[in-house]
């Protein structure tokens, strides 16, 4: 049981799981909210990349580390902005459903 | 087996196992689920998972700004947003939804195979040795010394996004109010 939690594959495997499912979100999702939600799996499952690599094959282990408090600063930037424009967005149209945001169409 | 299950590794595999689960159903449950409120909760138990993960990559500072950042930052903010923006609580049924959600079904199932076979397949190379232990007090002078620049920088962009996030969320009041 130690073998997998100790081997780099296990952690590559579940960092394209997280991946793959925030990629499915932002195909699928329709609601604003919904899609921010799916990128911030994109970036954990990047992140989870970033550590393994870092824990298991960097000669420099806090390269990783301060890579991963760099995203986690990004993302924390990128929610901060996606949230306010998602209010800003429902007070103009009352929705916040990707496909009601049309202007032009009448 | 069983009794291999009550030494320290075993309990350790159990604890990761679980984390794993909780990892990949907080996933599921975040890219799944019709109302809006459930999928931050799968979100923020998909987070926790992920930190746990990182305590078990040797890095509990990461894992405790995880918690910090993620499950009590984003996630709350999220729910914020939810609160505000979302008087019916759940997604309307799509003209396309059913359509569009095979297609992307079978685009991530592709993206997840893709970037599974390279990882599995790949013959990674350790480096020979470590030049540090990559203790926080690596991590702490690390970022003073060689990362001071990019420290600043980022500091800048917080900075930015804030004032950036309440200048929108303003805007769109005075507009509505005028």
């Amino acid at each position: 049981m130690l073998e997998i939690s100790n081997d780099l594959n296990t952690y590559l495997l579940i960092g394209a799981f997280l991946f793959a499912s925030g990629f499915y979100g932002l195909l699928q999702r329709r609601s604003l909210i919904g899609m921010l939600i799916s990128s911030e799996l994109v970036l954990s499952g990047a992140s989870l990349n970033f550590m393994a690599f870092n824990r298991f094959l960097a000669p420099d282990p806090t390269v990783g580390q301060i890579f991963t408090l760099f995203i986690m600063g990004i993302a924390a930037a990128e929610a901060a902005i996606a949230l306010s424009i998602v209010i800003a967005v429902y007070r103009n149209f009352k929705s916040i459903d990707a496909e009601d945001l049309t202007d032009l169409k009448g | 087996m069983s009794n291999a299950l009550f030494t320290a590794e075993g309990l350790s595999g159990l604890v990761f196992l679980v984390m794993v689960a909780t990892t990949v159903i907080g996933a599921l449950i975040a890219t799944n689920s019709k109302r809006l409120i459930r999928s931050v909760a799968g979100l923020s138990l998909c987070f926790i998972g992920v930190a746990a993960l990182f305590y078990f990559l040797n890095s509990p500072f990461i894992a405790m700004m995880e918690m910090l950042i993620y499950v009590g930052a984003v996630c709350v903010a999220i729910i914020f947003a939810v609160m505000l923006a979302e008087p019916r609580g759940d997604e309307k049924p799509g003209k396309q939804s059913g359509i569009g959600s095979f297609f992307g079904f079978i685009a991530a199932g592709l993206v997840f195979m893709g970037v599974a076979l390279i990882g599995n397949k790949t013959n990674w190379v350790a480096a020979e040795i470590k030049i540090n232990d990559g203790s926080v007090t690596e991590i702490g002078k690390a970022l003073l010394t060689s990362y001071s620049m990019v420290f600043e920088l980022i500091s800048v962009v917080l900075l930015v996004a804030i004032i950036g996030a309440l200048v929108l969320a303003r805007t769109g009041r005075s507009k509505n109010n005028a």
